[in-house]
C-alpha cells in the first residue's frame, strides 16, 4: 500500500488482487457467524473494495496495514448485514422450508454494482463500462468516447463514489 | 461486473487523490464560523462593555474553557474518522474544560462576592443561552459532519457526539462575548447543558449522515 500510495499503478492492482482472497474469507467467515447462507459474499466483498479505494486516504501510512484494512471491512459487513437483516433473511428461511435438500449454489455472481451500474448517469456508465467490462484504459476510453482524459477520469472517479453511496442505500 | 473487472477499474482509478478530512473541516468551519458569526453580529453582538469586561478574569476564563473543549474536539473528531486509529491520549483531552471550570468554581467561591451564589448559578438570561448556543453551532456543526464525511468514521454516534462537541464550542466562544454573565457557577450549569444538547444531536445524526 506505502508503493501504491506513492503512485505505484501496478503495486495497488495487486494489492487490491491479494487482499481479495482475504477479505472473500473474512466475509464468508461473517456471514456464517451470522447465521447468513455465504451465496452473497461476493456482493460485500466488492462494497468492501470499493470502500477501501474511496477511503483509502484515511489511513495513516505509518501504521500498520491490516487493522486499517479489516476495520473497513467489519465495517462494511455489519452494515451489509443490517441491511440484508431487514429484507432478506424472512426470506431466506422460507426457502429453506420449502426446498429441504435443494442444493444451494455457494456463491452467486454478485450482481449488485452491475445493477446498480446500469442506473448510473450515461456518462458515468460508459466510461466504467468501457474500463471495466472491456479492460480499456484510460486513453482508450478517451478517444472512443470522444472526451478528454481529465473528464474520462472524473467520470470515472464520480461513478465510483456514486455506486458506493447507492450500495449503501443512501 | 466481477471482482477482477472491478479490481482494474478501481486500479485505473488510482491517480485521484482526495483530499483529508482535515482539509475539508477547516474550510467547512472557516465558512461556518464566518456565517454564524455573522448571525451573532445582527442578532446578540458583543456586549458594551466588552473592553473593561477583558479585564476581568472571570470573563477570559469563559474563553478558556469554550475553546479548551473546541481545540480537543476537532482533534478527536479528526481521529475518530480514521479507521483502526486508536483515541490513546487524545480522549483525556476532553476533560480539559471540566479542569479548567473546576478551577475556575473554586476561585469563584473562594472570593468574596457581590451576588449569592444562587443569583450567580441562575444568571440573569440563562434562557437565552439555552437558545444563542444552539443556534449558533447549528452551521458549524453541519460543516463538521460535512468535513468528517470525507473520513471513514467507523463509530459514526461518536464522531457525531464530537461533531457536537466541536460546534457547541465554537458557538459557545461567539456567545461567551455577549453574555453577561461571568460566574464560572453560570457556565457550568448553562453553557453545559446547551453543549449536551448540541451533542446529542450530533451524535443522533452521526449515524445517519457519517456512513461510508
Amino acid at each position: 500500500m506505502r508503493s501504491a500510495d506513492a503512485g505505484d499503478d501496478l503495486a495497488y492492482h495487486q494489492l487490491l488482487k491479494a487482499v481479495t482472497p482475504v477479505l472473500r474469507a473474512a466475509t464468508r467467515r461473517g456471514l456464517a457467524r451470522a447465521g447468513q447462507p455465504p451465496d452473497q459474499a461476493e456482493d460485500i466483498v466488492q462494497e468492501i473494495l470499493l470502500a477501501v479505494h474511496l477511503k483509502r486516504h484515511t489511513w495513516d501510512n505509518s501504521a500498520p496495514f491490516a487493522p486499517w484494512l479489516f476495520a473497513i471491512a467489519r465495517n462494511k459487513l455489519i452494515d451489509a448485514l443490517r441491511r440484508r437483516g431487514r429484507r432478506v433473511f424472512v426470506n431466506i428461511d422460507d426457502f429453506a422450508e420449502i426446498l429441504p435438500g435443494e442444493p444451494v449454489e455457494d456463491t452467486v455472481p454478485p450482481a449488485e454494482v452491475a445493477s446498480h451500474l446500469e442506473r448510473l448517469p450515461p456518462r458515468q456508465r460508459d466510461v466504467l463500462q468501457s474500463i471495466a467490462v472491456e479492460s480499456a484504459s484510460i486513453r482508450e476510453t478517451a478517444s472512443k468516447l470522444s472526451m478528454s482524459e481529465g473528464a474520462v477520469r472524473v467520470a470515472l472517479h464520480r461513478g465510483l463514489a456514486s455506486l458506493a453511496a447507492r450500495l449503501r442505500g443512501t | 461486473m466481477d471482482t477482477d473487472h472491478l479490481i482494474r477499474t478501481l486500479a485505473a482509478d488510482q491517480d485521484w487523490r482526495e483530499r483529508p478530512a482535515a482539509a475539508w473541516l477547516t474550510v467547512g468551519l472557516i465558512c461556518a464560523g464566518a456565517l454564524s458569526s455573522m448571525i451573532f453580529m445582527m442578532t446578540l453582538r458583543v456586549r458594551p462593555d466588552f473592553m473593561t469586561a477583558l479585564h476581568n478574569p472571570f470573563f477570559d476564563l469563559k474563553f478558556v474553557v469554550t475553546l479548551s473543549l473546541a481545540i480537543p474536539a476537532i482533534i478527536v473528531g479528526l481521529r475518530l474518522a480514521r479507521p483502526a486509529a486508536p483515541l490513546g491520549w487524545r480522549g483525556w483531552l476532553l476533560l480539559l474544560p471540566v479542569v479548567v471550570l473546576a478551577g475556575g468554581i473554586a476561585a469563584d467561591l473562594s472570593m468574596p462576592q457581590r451576588l449569592g451564589m444562587g443569583e450567580r448559578l441562575v444568571g440573569s438570561n440563562s434562557r437565552v443561552c439555552l437558545v444563542a448556543i444552539p443556534s449558533l453551532s447549528l452551521p458549524l456543526l453541519a460543516a463538521t459532519l460535512a468535513g468528517l464525511r470525507h473520513g471513514a468514521p467507523t463509530r459514526p454516534a461518536l464522531a457525531g457526539a464530537a461533531a457536537g462537541l466541536l460546534s457547541a464550542g465554537l458557538a459557545a466562544t461567539l456567545y461567551a462575548s455577549h453574555c453577561p454573565d461571568d460566574s464560572p457557577l453560570f457556565v457550568a450549569t448553562w453553557y453545559t447543558i446547551a453543549t449536551a444538547l448540541v451533542t446529542a444531536v450530533g451524535a443522533l445524526l452521526g449515524p445517519r449522515v457519517l456512513r461510508f
